[in-house]
């Protein structure tokens, strides 16, 4: 096996299909038009285009080579090591593929009858069991679409909760340490935003909350673990003082991938939380979604999960609107069931105890990254982190190298760079998170480059700074992206 | 890093130029160099009235946003506004072409409150991890 899997190969350029296409090049043969209707006679003449759709034109080996071709620039889980920490990009195994393809389930419409789709239901109803099961949740809705939609439904039930007593209150309690979803999700849903800070080691403070929490506060935001990769030891001191004021506790579920089979947040105190499919449940992650960002919720607020819900009566299975105080529809139909698919799945095929090892392996490479680079590069935890950890520039600021240039170096090595820059927090961070997809070889492939950049920000700090040498595009030009987006092609 | 002794500073990396009762007020080499490229400002309206630590804007970099607090309590009377157009100028001279507003203050006691040079750069460190 190579020390690192970075090398140089036949990457090959490409133009947009418009600039291969050519006037009467063809893919496919339509037969010939066979109906008398002619649009132009039942429209009025302004309304018609009369240039045609502007379409490539091309042959079909043209379209198949050009995706091919423009596939190989992307790199995926299915290349390699991607350790995107926050991110959680595990694996996807192929038998969720095989099982979501499976007629029963691809071919169903939401239209149908429900007596014909009785087994996509179970399968939703026993999803729901699963991930309350994981979570300590008595009630999951699996519709929303993301982890920020999840946000936005569970901030929905915490207002309507409040609503229903009376007041919605006014402000939701935040530490600095989460994720931007959860500021954005809170003030969505009318709410401003109580900053806490985080304590010398990263947690989440008692104290710091009681100070704040007050009967106008609806409620806390808590990632556990922590962005920081850490478990909030404190969330039950914590969520006795939200609700001890009548507030509640809502459990970001992003870090799950940390506590699953181990933890439950729903024995740490949290009443409302959200699951990422597309990060703990092996569901396609990022632009290769769509995601599925399910809430679960203690059974006192039942009453507000989003419509429909899926129930058992006897031995079949229905649905039901018939929730007065529900949120309401959070998404069309049954959310994005090809992923629920997927999910029910992995549970499926893990079982208990394999959730539990995938957990434990999560941890155990986070941790032994750490312990072979620790040397290597500043870390910021000051105690041992859970699935994820991080570490900084700072050593190797002396050389005139940031994180950026580090980032950019991994490429060369045949990496795809950590997430940078975030917990913002930690200033220089780059926060590694293996996930339990990797073997300790690929590991050991990550941790002899890593190690050789950091030979390389003292001997030879230039190339770093230069970075990336070997790949496809050298570095971009990345305030200009913002400053100058371009978003859509054009002639 | 660079933090001229004729400004004062505060924790959230802003620095202060008195001169008589109008204070003119950026962000330090720290904070530039923290957040790397800055592509987009949201600076303050003139005649806007803001107390101490009130958000008064936003500076965007490739890696982060950022709200800017006012250090200190008056009117907005000066804005730099072609800085919107170069926000990269903030890299580059935050000191003086990098000013971001003014201020007419109200309460100039406030002042004295903020950390001169040595105690900012003290602070610079100790924030570093």
């Amino acid at each position: 096996m190579p020390a690192t899997p970075g090398g140089t190969g036949l990457i090959l350029e490409e133009a947009t299909l418009f600039d291969l296409s050519r006037p009467g090049r063809k893919g496919a043969s339509l037969p010939a038009v066979s109906t008398s209707f002619n649009v132009s006679k039942h429209l009025p003449a302004d309304l018609l285009n009369t240039d045609g759709p502007n379409l490539p034109e091309l042959s079909e080996p043209e379209v198949n080579r050009h995706f091919v071709r423009l596939s190989t620039w992307n790199y995926n889980k299915d290349a390699g090591f991607f350790p995107l920490g926050s991110c959680t990009m595990k694996y996807n195994p192929k038998v969720n593929e095989w099982s979501a393809r499976l007629p029963g389930f691809a071919a169903s419409h939401p239209y149908q009858p429900l007596e014909t789709v009785q087994g996509n239901l179970e399968l939703l109803y026993n999803l729901e069991k699963f991930l309350g099961e994981v979570g300590g949740m008595e009630c999951v809705t699996l519709w929303p679409n993301a982890g920020a939609h999840g946000e936005l439904t569970g901030i929905q039930i915490m207002r309507s909760y409040h609503l229903a007593k009376g007041n919605a209150r006014k402000s939701i309690i935040i530490p600095d340490s989460a994720h931007g979803t959860n500021p954005a999700s809170t003030a969505l849903c009318g709410y401003s935003v109580i900053q806490v800070k985080s304590n010398e080691k990263g947690h989440l403070d008692p104290e710091a909350v009681a100070k704040v929490m007050t009967e106008d506060v609806a409620g806390i935001m808590v990632t556990n673990p922590s962005t920081l990769g850490l478990f909030e030891t404190h969330l039950p001191e914590v969520a006795e003082i939200v609700h001890a004021k009548g507030g509640l506790v809502y459990c970001d579920g992003a870090n799950l991938n940390a506590l699953m089979g181990v933890a439950k947040l729903g024995h740490c105190g949290a009443d409302i939380m959200h699951y990422n499919l597309h990060k703990t449940f092996s569901t396609p992650h990022g632009g290769g979604g769509p995601g599925a960002g399910p809430v679960g919720v203690k059974k006192h607020l039942e009453p507000f999960l989003p419509v429909p819900r899926v129930v058992k009566d006897g031995d079949n299975y229905t649905i039901t609107e018939d929730c007065p105080q529900s949120v309401g529809r959070v998404r069309a139909f049954f959310g994005n069931f090809g992923v629920l698919v997927r999910a029910y799945t992995y549970i499926r095929e893990l079982g208990a105890d394999g959730l539990k090892l995938a957990t434990q392996m999560a941890v155990l490479n986070s941790n032994y990254i750490l312990a072979k680079l620790k040397d290597d590069y500043q870390p910021a935890q000051k105690e041992r982190p859970l699935h994820e950890c991080i570490l900084t520039d700072k050593k190797q600021q002396e050389f005139g190298v940031k994180t950026l240039d580090i980032a950019k170096r991994l490429m060369d090595y045949g990496f795809h760079p950590p997430t940078v820059y975030f917990p913002l927090i930690v200033p220089g961070a780059m926060m590694i998170e293996p996930t339990e997809t990797e073997s300790k070889e690929a590991c050991d492939q990550f941790i002899t480059a890593m190690k050789e950049i950091a030979r390389e920000c003292e001997a030879t700090p230039e190339k770093v700074k230069s970075a990336p040498h070997r790949t496809f595009r050298r570095r971009l030009d990345e305030a200009k992206a913002v400053k100058e987006p371009k978003l859509i092609w054009k002639k | 890093m660079n933090f001229p002794d004729d400004l004062k500073y505060t924790k959230e990396h802003e620095w202060v130029r008195m001169d008589a009762n109008i204070a003119t007020i950026g962000i330090t080499d720290y904070a530039q160099h923290s957040l790397g490229d800055i592509v987009y400002l949201e600076l303050p309206g003139e005649g806007e009235v803001f107390s101490k630590g009130d958000t008064v804007g936003v500076v965007e970099s490739v890696k982060a946003v950022s709200d800017i607090y006012t250090p200190m309590s008056g009117e907005v009377s000066d804005v730099n506004d072609p800085l919107k157009e170069t926000p990269e100028t903030l890299n580059e001279d935050c000191y003086n072409e990098g000013w971001l507003y003014r201020l007419q203050v109200n309460a100039i006691e406030e002042y004295d409150e903020l950390m001169d040079h040595t105690a900012y750069a003290a602070f610079v460190k100790e924030e570093q991890p």
